[in-house]
Parts: C-alpha cells; sequence; structure tokens
C-alpha cells in the first residue's frame, strides 16, 4: 500500500510517499530523508534522544507515526543553525560541557528548544531540570546541561527587556 | 511491529464505523499504543486514526458551569490552560507529574483515559499474563510484585492503572462523553474502568467502535480549586509512574470540613475513589488525627497482593500528606517538582 504525505522540514517542503503506515517520524528522518542528526535511543519513548519539534512542539519522533502528519511542520537539530552560525543553545552547550559522548545532545537541545518557547521553566534551576527531566544523559552531564539551558534563557530575558 | 492497515476517518461517524469491526484500534498520539504494538502486546489488524476529526480539540464552559474538554486536547494543553489550572488545581498538578514534556505535548486527554497498565509481565510477551492473554495465567504473582495493586485485585490479576489524570477526575466526579454505534452517552469515569476479577482483558465498559469524545466536569468540581492537591510518590522525583498517588479536595468554613474529595492512584486496576474516607472528614477540624481516621478508612480494604504491603501503609500517609496540604491551601502556581511530596517549596496560595 502506498500512503503519500507532505512535511516542511527545516523549512522545506517535502513530498514523501511512504511503502508502510508503520514508519515513525524518526525512521523517516534517519532512513528515507537522511537527517541522522535525531537519535535512535530506546525507541520506546523513554530516553528522549528522538526529540523534535513539530508544528513549534517538541514530541518523541519514536513514538509518532509518519503518515498520521500529513502537513506538520517539523524542526530537527539541523535545522537550529543559521548557516555556520551556531544556535545559541548549542553555543551554551558547548560552552557549559553539556554533554560528554553527544549521543543525546540532539535531543536535549531540540528539548530545551521546546522548553524555552513553552515559556513555564523560566530561569529556575529546578523548573528547568524538571522541564527537562523526558532527556536521559548517560554520560551525567546534567549540570551543564541545567547551566546552559538557564544561560540561554537569560539571554533571551536580557534581550526582551532591551525590547521592552 | 505487525502490519496493519491505515484508515484515515473524514467523520466520527466513518470512524466508528471503521472501528467496529474485531481487531481495529483508535489511534491519537500513540504515546502508549505505539509503544504496545513496538512490543507485540498489541497487535492491531487496522488503526483508525482519530488525530484530524474535527471538533474534538476545545475546552468549552457549559451553561450549567461545568467544564467539556474534547478528547484530542493535548495534556500539556489542559494543564497550561490558565482558567483550568486555576479551577481544577489538582487536576493540572496530576497532569504536570506525569510522563515526560515530550510526552505530555503529545498525549490526548481521551488517550489517557485508555492507557494500559504498566505491569512488567504485561509488557514482557514471553511472560503468562490473563489481562494480555486470557487464561495463560498471572507471572506478576510470583514474580517482582511490589509496584501492584493493593485494593480491588483478584487471582488473575494485580495490575494498577498507571494515570495520574484520571485520580482527582474520579474525586471530582467527571464523566465520559461516549460515541459508538448506538449514538451519544455519558457515564461517570469512575464507572468506566473495570476491577480485573476473572476478565481482567476486559479493562472498562467501553464496545467495539465506542470512541470517547469528551470528558466532562461538573459546575461543583469548582468549589475545591482553593483547597486541591495531588501527590505521588515515585521512585525517581520525575518522569516515572506512581507507586501511591493521591488527589485531596476540599472546602473549608471556620475551621471546619465541609466537604471533601479524595481518590487514589497506583493502588488498583481503576482510579480509587475513597467515598469512606470523605464521609468521615465533614463537619471535622482540619487535624492531622482526623485526616489519619480518613486515610485508615480509605485503605480499609487493602489487601498486599505480594511483596507490597508497604504501599499499603504507602498510600495511607500519602492521603494524610495530601489532605493536609489541601487544608492548607493551593499554591498560586503549580510547583517546580508537580506533586512531588519532596517538594518543600510551596510558594504564594491560591487565592491570597
Amino acid at each position: 500500500m502506498n500512503h503519500s504525505i507532505s512535511l516542511t522540514v527545516n523549512g522545506v517542503r517535502r513530498d514523501i510517499a511512504l511503502t508502510d503506515p508503520r514508519v515513525t517520524l524518526l525512521d523517516l528522518l534517519r532512513e528515507q530523508l537522511d537527517l541522522t542528526g535525531t537519535k535512535k535511543g530506546c525507541d520506546r519513548g523513554q530516553c528522549g534522544a528522538c526529540t523534535i519539534l513539530v508544528d513549534g512542539r517538541r514530541i518523541n519522533s519514536c513514538l509518532a507515526l509518519a503518515i498520521s502528519h500529513d502537513g506538520a511542520a517539523v524542526t530537527t537539530i539541523e535545522g537550529v543553525a543559521r548557516g555556520d552560525e551556531l544556535h545559541p543553545l548549542q553555543a551554551a552547550f558547548i560552552a557549559h560541557d553539556g554533554f560528554q559522548c553527544g549521543f543525546c545532545t540532539p535531543g536535549q537541545i531540540m528539548s530545551a528548544l521546546g522548553l524555552i518557547n513553552e515559556g513555564q521553566a523560566g530561569c529556575d534551576a529546578e523548573r528547568i531540570r524538571e522541564g527537562m527531566s523526558g532527556n536521559l544523559c548517560r554520560c551525567g552531564a546534567y549540570a551543564g546541561i541545567t547551566e546552559a539551558v538557564r544561560e540561554v534563557q537569560q539571554q533571551l530575558e536580557a534581550k526582551e527587556r532591551r525590547v521592552a | 511491529m505487525k502490519s496493519f492497515d491505515y484508515v484515515k476517518p473524514a467523520s466520527i461517524a466513518e470512524a466508528i464505523a471503521a472501528a467496529r469491526t474485531p481487531g481495529a484500534a483508535y489511534l491519537a498520539a500513540g504515546t502508549n499504543l505505539l509503544d504496545l504494538m513496538k512490543g507485540g502486546v498489541s497487535r492491531p489488524d487496522r488503526l483508525v486514526d482519530v488525530t484530524h476529526l474535527p471538533g474534538l480539540g476545545t475546552i468549552e464552559k457549559l451553561a450549567d458551569g461545568g467544564l467539556r474538554i474534547g478528547a484530542l486536547v493535548r495534556n500539556a494543553d489542559l494543564a497550561h490552560d490558565a482558567a483550568f489550572a486555576k479551577a481544577y488545581p489538582a487536576v493540572a498538578e496530576a497532569l504536570l507529574s506525569g510522563a515526560s514534556a515530550q510526552l505530555r505535548n503529545a498525549a490526548t486527554v481521551g488517550g489517557n483515559l485508555l492507557q494500559r497498565t504498566r505491569c512488567a509481565y504485561f509488557y514482557d510477551v514471553a511472560s503468562a499474563c490473563n489481562k494480555r492473554a486470557p487464561g495463560s495465567g498471572c507471572d506478576a504473582r510470583g514474580g517482582h510484585n511490589d509496584m501492584h495493586a493493593v485494593l480491588g485485585w483478584s487471582d488473575g490479576c494485580i495490575a494498577t492503572h498507571p494515570s495520574d489524570f484520571c485520580v482527582p477526575l474520579v474525586a471530582l466526579d467527571a464523566a465520559v462523553e461516549i460515541e459508538g454505534s448506538k449514538g451519544r452517552r455519558e457515564i461517570r469515569l469512575e464507572d468506566m474502568h473495570l476491577l480485573p476479577g476473572t476478565t481482567p482483558e476486559q479493562e472498562t465498559v467501553l464496545e467495539p467502535g465506542d470512541l470517547i469524545v469528551a470528558l466532562k466536569l461538573p459546575a461543583e468540581a469548582r468549589n475545591f480549586a482553593s483547597h486541591a492537591r495531588y501527590l505521588k510518590v515515585r521512585e525517581r522525583t520525575s518522569y516515572a509512574f506512581a507507586v501511591a498517588s493521591a488527589a485531596a479536595h476540599l472546602t473549608l468554613a471556620n475551621g471546619r470540613i465541609e466537604q471533601a474529595r479524595i481518590a487514589l492512584g497506583g493502588v488498583a486496576a481503576k482510579p480509587w475513589r475513597a467515598r469512606e474516607a470523605e464521609e468521615l472528614l465533614v463537619g471535622r477540624e482540619v487535624t492531622d488525627q482526623n485526616f489519619r481516621r480518613a486515610a485508615d478508612a480509605a485503605l480499609a480494604a487493602a489487601k498486599p497482593s505480594g511483596d507490597n504491603a508497604f504501599k499499603i501503609e504507602l498510600a495511607r500517609r500519602i492521603v494524610v500528606r495530601a489532605l493536609a496540604l489541601a487544608a492548607a491551601g493551593t499554591p498560586e502556581r503549580s510547583p517546580a517538582l508537580p506533586a512531588s511530596p519532596f517538594s518543600i517549596h510551596s510558594g504564594a496560595l491560591h487565592d491570597a
């Protein structure tokens, strides 16, 4: 059976033929669109390595059927930098040692982007940790991750104050 | 994952017609169903995708003062709806204490009500499980069962219902609006989930093709907004299912309790309403002793189903703590660690 969907992936419209309705957004990105930045960790919604933004909201792409997301706008880690200029979260993860092996990092950064968009945590470290609890880091870089997210949130709030 | 036919109906009527046949299942966000399908626990022949159906994604205030929440409203959107969180703070806190931010962004109200147990033997297709394979036995009985039920369990099944959301909902007399082949009907959420008895595979009263279209809260549910808490003991602070949880709602006048609404989670195959405990509190003063009496009543029928006698005392204590925190007043904003009994910061109060 053939199903076709269209997605906007990192700003580019893609018409996609699905040969099987079982394909998740994660497998579609990695296997069919060659966007391997999104990582497959547990594949069961427990680790957060596959976090992407769908219509601006962070979700686990391993638990989302591609066929059910016809028309959606998807942002992956490949879509966050501007050319060679890192996204502030990417720079902050480097500055604060927010990773060691790096496997969970794309998911962490996409989750942090989602967290900041949601606007629920602010600069409160406890709320940032709670808001990031869906992303596991086996290297235990949590302290650096929290600091990186907090720094970007602080930059954002300072910028908003300047504008206002 | 077993192969399946994918159906995308254009209307509720089409959805019901497509889902009535044996082997069909509804797909909403799929955060639970896809996980079960990947493990071979659920093996539907047909998925009926309801995520694009019109009219199921709104929250509306009803003329009688109640609230109607469409089945496709996402958990995160409901919890972060300011008017909702103010009127039903324990429900919002329960939502925020469940799963992770990513899952809450995807998961739907209707799906949450129908999530399956997290019993490891149900998940492991190599184990005997009367719920997954009727008549095969229950490996949980002689296995690792410290997390299992202490109320309402049977010899055939000791699994628990994992939802946090359902616990304050049952306490607040929420109702479920269902559309099926015989039209639309409404039942109390408390009556939707079934205890296992000899048929643990029958988890709800829903019939083939039945679709949850909305959740309703009665007008009276708002009366508890100033004194409502949900507390949940987990094996880790965040992103874990309840070992035991409790929702406590009170109305107070002159230091005495007028009304109480209490339910427990993680202790039975359904969200567990504790009516005896509620009745004992009516007209009583706010004291630890009265809360302890209520908690004893709530767990009076409890018995261990394995290595989980500790859960009975734990559940009593979480009821006492939830009642004490509810009496102290709902925090103005959900705590940084929602529903955590270890959260020391309570912050400003709801109506202060």
